[in-house]
């Protein structure tokens, strides 16, 4: 009963923070270029404005195209699931670890690059191809950081990287190449621009050219939770943190504080990355993540040394 | 004489291959029942079924004889009628070709098993397994070598192993599909199996290069046959392709098995050989549905080249729902079964990274890496073959009349599925039935293996680790989970009232003429990755302008191509230089009576002289 509310607490967790996150990073980026910017809650505004659209669907298109939306978010929530967020454990750690939670994210894109391609345009096309493109350039950076993880914290289960551990060299230069990673995953800049709807740059939009009304609000929500998703585990890999101890209100205060900001840094490095770099020409995200793959070596070489 | 006992094994090894091998044949003679009805005369179709049977009585007969000579008699005999099933259209061209180039190579991979037997023979006086495996631990170290590169050579050019891999993208799709899916499904594990059993088993594993050269091919193997298969545009050569980098994924399995043996850590060991085995058997499964599939879009349009296919979901829809069920098994999609193998396999890897030492923890992260890499690769090239042929509009003729199959097609696929849902859920008897099949050839105790910490828990499949970090998967419990959430967002959806739906044109920039020719190809798709490893691919492009007048071009033609980088610099050079080799003995053969008769007093004299010396 009381790993169904976990569960479920989680679940509305993702949901309710999860556009938030976005709409940080985007503040972030516009306080940085030195503008107003929108609210910070637009991504909510955003989604209720899509889900009270009425929806257009191609003429060409199969149950693929109905389905995808919903696959791509429920992915997202099942593999949201597998990540701890309240510390000790994920409430379905028994279910997978972090390969599952890279696998059922692929299982999310696999629908949504074929629902790309039922619309019959070549923008669908265009992006279904190039989405594919990246995502297998990041897939070995990912197995690098999971082989990382398992030399440091012995295992890949997520809840192992419990954040108790010592920093290390290995598991710092991890992080990086993993951040790298989750920015061609979530389709940030320099390998993707969530911003522009420009036919010939735009990828993770190119996918979904074809959604609108409430499946593009599902389609966005699971982009929003899948950020989420990787950004904790990006801070359970590289930010320590104790056991929290609410006996004491300072304590717990600080505990708390140190436990948001863990993210808050990471969206902040996002949204540094993204104003301070120009999008790449697809053929050199292969360099971006080349780089990726020989950080993800040298943690590797880093664990084995044992530093 | 013991040479010819006719010892049988019918060991959990054995049995697993032979259950393979049996479901997925029954599944493809059910399938052929309407398949080949109407494409072939009532003569070919009856010949179909005579083969077929022989067929998988000589797999059936490789994988549990106990004698070497049985074994290389049902080997030729499995080679030989699946030549006959390359050539079943004899009247094409590319039939013949193809039997060509399967007949030879799988000859040459003959002449090295019977070297390896020889040797093996030699050293035990005896065709017997199981004398010929007790003489092999008195073997030198360095005759043993031998006997393992000519094994390793004779069986993978069965098994497709880079770059012996030529004949396979050739033959498997040429053959009627039904027996396509037995190839690709069955034919090249039986090849696996003697790895397995002869390499593992009869040889008997005691260094670790073996397992590192097996890893370093493996590796080459999946990467080369994705990468190919990316770039095709025959659906069943696509197919075919994808079978060497499975093949590649499985010889990651057992040559990891191999590396662990010879470090000595056996119950890693078991497990690397379980996940192999494990994704042996669904390899099977799928790759036997997606020939089926790919069978019957061929039957129904009459092509097998994606680019004139397209939106097939509409009108053979039960075919494209087994083949999206398929591509989501092969791409590695929780929870099916293809996610499962390779999550053992790179589970295998992390362990063997923390435990061994030296350079191989180092080697061994690599190949996970480059295993994922392959996984992910994979999904594209499925995202292109499915989205391609049965997605969006119809490009052309070809797809528009199209009907969906026969009840037997539509039956030996749902046997093919309902196999391929079933070994992703019931993981936990399948893991434990597997590792006695793969315990036969390391032979850990079961008590040992729980100390090894390889523990097979209820809920969970667990590949425990030190300091009790134990890791799970429990894809059942996924499968709840996806279904529950998708139920709780399909009310969630709902909840809120139904909300207009418009059907209208794609969107195309306001041009109003979308047709099937703005939508992306086959070859658009994989042009990203056709650049990306150009470096291997060598692509290039062959443009020519048809001119009504200096001023005015009438026709452009377009084509892109990638080098065939072992045919153009590893087999025709081989091939020049055997004619070459040839054409120069053929001078000793002028025709002349005078000289053939000279020829024979000199063969006369030297056997005289060599008598009388030695």
């Amino acid at each position: 009963m009381i790993k169904i509310s976990v569960i479920i607490l989680q679940l509305l967790v993702f949901i309710l923070a999860a556009p938030f996150l976005s709409g940080l990073i985007t503040k972030i980026k516009n306080f940085l270029r030195m503008r107003q910017g929108e609210s910070i809650l637009q991504p909510y505004y955003h989604l209720a404005k899509l889900f009270s659209k009425e929806e257009v669907v191609s003429e060409t298109t199969s149950w693929v195209f109905k389905a995808a939306p919903f696959v791509t978010i429920v992915s997202s929530l099942a593999a949201a699931l597998l990540v701890p967020v309240f510390i000790f454990a994920a409430p379905l750690h028994i279910a997978g670890d972090l390969l599952a939670v890279i696998f059922i994210f692929a299982l999310g894109r696999f629908f949504l690059a074929l629902a790309a391609l039922d619309a019959g345009s070549s923008f669908g096309g265009m992006g279904s191809s190039r989405e594919m493109f990246i995502s297998s350039l990041a897939e070995p950076v990912l197995c690098l950081v999971a082989a990382t993880a398992v030399l440091h914290f012995g295992s890949t289960d997520l809840s192992a990287f419990s954040g108790m551990h010592a920093l290390s060299a290995s598991v710092i230069v991890a992080a990086m190449a993993l951040f790298l990673a989750v920015i061609a995953e979530t389709s940030r800049v320099p390998v993707d621009n969530q911003e522009t709807h420009l036919e010939l740059t735009m990828i993770h939009e190119a996918m979904v050219l074809e959604y609108s009304g409430r499946p593009l609000a599902l389609i966005a929500m699971a982009s929003y939770i899948k950020q989420m998703a990787w950004f904790f585990i990006i801070a359970q890999i590289v930010f320590p943190i104790s056991l929290p101890c609410f006996t004491d209100p300072a304590q717990a205060a600080r505990w708390i504080l140190w436990y948001l900001s863990r993210i808050a840094i990471i969206a902040l490095s996002m949204a540094l990355v993204e104003v301070s770099m120009s999008k790449m020409r697809l053929f050199r995200t292969a360099d971006f993540l080349g780089f990726a793959f020989v950080l993800g070596v040298i943690a590797i070489a880093c664990a084995i040394l044992g530093v | 004489m013991n040479n010819f006992n006719f010892n049988f094994f019918f060991d959990p090894l054995s049995l697993f291959f032979l259950f393979v091998i049996l479901i997925v044949s029954s599944a493809a003679a059910l399938y052929s029942y309407g398949y080949l009805k109407g494409q072939y005369s009532a003569f070919k179709i009856a010949l179909a079924w005579i083969l077929l049977v022989v067929f998988v009585f000589s797999m059936a007969l490789v994988v549990t004889a106990g004698n070497l000579l049985i074994f290389l008699i049902a080997w030729e005999l499995m080679s030989l009628v699946s030549y006959f099933f390359v050539v079943f259209d004899f009247q094409h061209e590319r039939s013949v070709k193809a039997g060509m180039i399967y007949i030879v190579m799988t000859h040459i991979g003959t002449a090295f098993l019977i070297g390896a037997f020889l040797i093996m023979h030699q050293q035990a006086h005896s065709f017997d397994l199981i004398s010929i495996k007790n003489a092999c631990q008195l073997m030198p170290a360095q005759t043993k070598n031998i006997v393992f590169l000519l094994l390793l050579a004779g069986f993978g050019t069965k098994a497709g192993i880079v770059p012996l891999h030529i004949w396979l993208p050739y033959a498997h799709p040429q053959a009627p599909s039904h027996i396509s899916s037995i190839m690709s499904g069955v034919m090249v594990k039986t090849a696996i199996y003697g790895i397995i059993r002869f390499v593992i088993f009869t040889l008997g594993v005691n260094n670790s290069w073996w397992g590192s050269l097996v890893l370093v091919l493996a590796v080459v193997t999946c990467l080369v046959g994705i990468i190919y298969a990316l770039m095709e545009t025959d659906i069943k050569r696509l197919l075919a392709y994808s079978s060497v980098e499975n093949i590649g994924i499985i010889l990651l399995g057992v040559g990891l098995a191999m590396v662990f043996i010879g470090k000595g850590w056996l119950a890693l060991g078991l497990l690397a050989l379980t996940a192999s085995l494990y994704h042996l058997m669904n390899h099977a499964f799928y790759k036997g549905l997606l020939f089926f599939c790919a069978g019957s879009v061929y039957k129904a349009t009459g092509t097998r080249d994606m680019e004139k296919l397209g939106g097939l979901i509409k009108k053979m829809p039960q075919t494209a729902f087994y083949f999206l069920l398929a591509a989501a098994a092969i791409s590695a999609l929780p929870p099916l079964n293809g996610f499962i193998s390779e999550w053992m396999t790179l589970q295998a890897f992390f362990l063997g990274a923390i435990n061994l030492s030296g350079n191989l923890r180092f080697f061994l992260v690599i190949c996970a890496a480059l295993l994922a890499l392959t996984s992910a690769l994979t999904a594209a090239c499925f995202v292109k073959a499915f989205g391609v042929t049965f997605l969006a509009l119809p490009r052309g003729q070809h797809s528009l009349n199209a009907q969906e199959t026969s009840w037997s097609m539509k039956a030996g696929m749902f046997i093919l599925a309902a196999l391929v849902v079933i070994s992703g859920l019931a993981v936990i008897p399948i893991i434990k039935l597997l590792a006695r099949a793969a315990n036969v050839v390391i032979g850990v105790d079961t008590a040992q293996m729980v100390t090894h910490k390889i523990i097979f828990s209820p809920q969970a499949f667990l590949a425990a680790q030190p300091e009790n970090q134990n890791v799970y998967l429990s894809t059942p419990l996924l499968a709840v989970v996806l279904l529950i959430l998708a139920a709780g967002v399909f009310c969630v959806y709902r909840l809120f009232g139904k909300k207009k739906q418009v059907v209208y044109k794609t969107w195309d920039c306001g041009y109003y003429k979308l047709s099937a020719r703005n939508e992306y190809t086959a070859t658009a798709f994989s042009k990203p990755f056709r650049i990306a490893f150009s470096f291997f691919l060598l692509p290039y492009r062959k443009t020519q302008k048809i001119r009504e007048s200096f001023y005015h071009v009438k026709a452009f033609f377009y084509e892109t191509h990638t080098t065939p980088v072992f045919r153009k610099y590893v087999y025709y050079p081989l091939l020049a230089w055997v004619l070459k080799s040839a054409r120069l003995m053929r001078r000793m053969q002028p025709g002349s009576i005078h000289l053939y008769l000279s020829y024979i007093l000199a063969t006369i004299l030297l056997l005289v002289i060599f008598i009388n010396k030695f």
